[in-house]
């Protein structure tokens, strides 16, 4: 396996590296919105939760 | 059981909608004038020569009537909506969905027609032969038509809303971007001299499947935005 | 026949519940999947007649055309059956697909033009798959712009469901006038994107990586169906010991 050739893609480098690093961004940072997005619904809710346990 | 019937009721919204928006008739001609300014950005754009200016003459028109047809879309259901007019047609018992095609049409008539009527003499600013004129109406009637209609689902489901006018105008222009694909091609047909059976044929489907479809979209929309 | 485990999947407890527990299985052969789809697409895979290893950008830009169009399709149907059957997890569904379709429909346009730039010379072309992704985009936009611009929860559900179904019935007629106008203006320039002559080592890899992005958007989904549950049962009872877990 040549690592020259491979990273060079047949000259198309430039186009095929940046797509698929793109894809893997994309595909990393939607999990990462997801699972902050999870987090941040759970704590509020406790937070809430909290709140009203205290009052009552 | 309403004393009126669905067809006089729809009869009387017609007759009420019109009367109103030609009292305020400076409302009527905002799309019109808009629709020349837009013809008028045309040339300054790209060139004074009317050989150039027939090249794009028709995607150009049908545009700015287009945006034109946008613009009006915000007087149809503003003034109802907040006089309460809107959710005592709610409440009246008749079919939601044959009211709103009548403020439909209603709304045509008072924005969509005037663009019609105007578009030969601004298609001439463009270099639109005459022989080419009579398909540029039709397409642009046919196509308000759907605009009005798709346009009052827009309107219903974005009522009251803030910035709701910009958001109208993005939820429709995707929805109306096949009619521009076939009015434009059908007159550039005509401006090259050939008839444009094809794209008027398509044009007028869309409208008639857009005409009855719309009511039932808008009343839903209507119900949604109101409750 | 016997209704409750639908209805028990519906209830939020237990959909919570479920939900985390499923998404793992979603995620990992996920995760696989997308592995060995890079791996055979990347290396094992022959370089195209015609493209070269340009063409291996198929390899990403295919399934995010597809996913895009699948998750559309997937939050209409949610966004039908909330509307139609008042059942609010059908509406959270179709809440949290949007961004991620939407996500998908720019993959696709960006490593479409990615690809038509060493094919055919620039980096947009009017060609009509790329510029029916374009108003899909659109139309997803139109839904997360419309889901922001209402601030109750149940009245901007059920407007979305309304254009979501206005949407996907337009979407038909919105290819076709796409490709007939595409048609119409071709001229010499044959479009040669998605069409590289397809053998089947050139083929499993696509295949893999479309399974593999189908089961990554289920797991998102679960986890951001969770976020929405939750958000959506503000006060219930149930969240005190459902958070816990």
């Amino acid at each position: 396996m040549n690592w020259t050739e491979f990273l060079a893609m047949g000259g198309y480098a430039a186009f095929v590296w940046p797509s698929f690093g793109l894809t893997l961004v994309v595909l990393i940072q939607n999990i990462r919105a997801a699972r902050r997005l999870h987090a941040t619904a759970r704590e509020e809710a406790l937070r809430r939760l909290d709140a009203g346990r205290t009052q009552s | 059981m309403p004393r009126t019937s669905a067809l006089q009721a729809m009869t009387l919204t017609y007759r009420r909608d019109l009367v109103l928006a030609f009292r305020h008739w400076e409302q009527v001609a905002q799309p019109v004038v808009f629709f020349a300014m837009v013809t008028t950005l045309v040339p300054l754009a790209l060139s004074p020569e009317l050989n150039e200016l027939r090249q794009v003459a028709g995607g150009m028109l049908w545009i700015a009537a287009l945006l034109a047809a946008l613009l009006g879309l915000e007087f149809l259901y503003r003034a109802d909506h907040t006089d309460g007019t809107l959710e005592q047609m709610l409440l009246s018992g008749q079919p939601l969905g044959l009211l709103a095609a009548a403020k439909t049409a209603a709304h045509w008539t008072a924005c969509g027609l005037p663009l019609v009527l105007v578009s030969p003499l601004l298609a001439v600013t463009l270099g639109v032969p005459t022989e080419a004129l009579c398909t540029l109406m039709l397409s642009l009637a046919l196509g308000t038509g759907i605009l009005s209609a798709l346009g009052a689902v827009g309107a219903a489901l974005t009522l009251g809303l803030r910035r709701g006018s910009v958001l109208l105008s993005l939820l429709v222009l995707p929805l109306a971007m096949p009619a521009l694909i076939f009015g434009a091609r059908a007159v550039d047909m005509a401006i090259q001299g050939e008839v444009a059976r094809g794209p008027l044929l398509l044009l007028g489907a869309m409208c008639v499947l857009s005409l009855t479809l719309a009511p039932f979209a808008v009343a839903a929309a209507l119900r949604i935005s109101l409750e | 026949m016997n209704w409750t485990w639908f209805h028990k999947l519906a209830s939020p407890p237990h959909f919570y519940r479920i939900a985390g527990r499923l998404a793992p299985w979603f995620g990992w052969p996920a995760f696989l999947l997308i592995v060995v789809g890079l791996y055979g697409g990347l290396v094992l895979a022959p370089a195209d007649y015609q493209q070269g290893d340009g063409f291996r950008i198929l390899y990403v830009h295919a399934p995010s055309a597809w996913m895009s169009m699948f998750i559309y399709s997937t939050l209409a149907i949610a966004a039908g059956i909330g509307l139609v059957w008042r059942i609010k997890l059908a509406h959270a569904v179709a809440a949290a697909s949007a961004p991620v379709g939407a996500w998908f429909a720019f993959l696709a346009l960006a490593t479409g033009s990615l690809w038509g730039k060493p094919m055919w010379g620039t980096w947009w072309v009017w060609d009509a798959r790329l510029t029916s992704e374009l108003i899909l985009l659109f139309l997803y936009m139109g839904l997360i712009a419309l889901r922001a611009s209402i601030d109750e929860r149940e009245r901007a559900d059920r407007a979305c469901a309304v254009l979501a179904l206005v949407g996907v019935v337009n979407l038909p007629i919105i290819h076709y006038s796409v490709y007939w106008w595409n048609t119409l203006h071709q001229g010499s320039t044959i479009t040669k994107i998605g069409k590289p002559s397809i053998t089947s080592d050139m083929l499993w890899p696509l295949l893999v990586m479309m399974v593999g992005f189908t089961l990554y958007f289920a797991a998102i989904l679960m986890t951001r169906l969770r976020a929405e549950v939750i958000r959506r049962e503000r006060d219930a009872s149930w969240l005190r010991e459902g958070l816990a877990r």
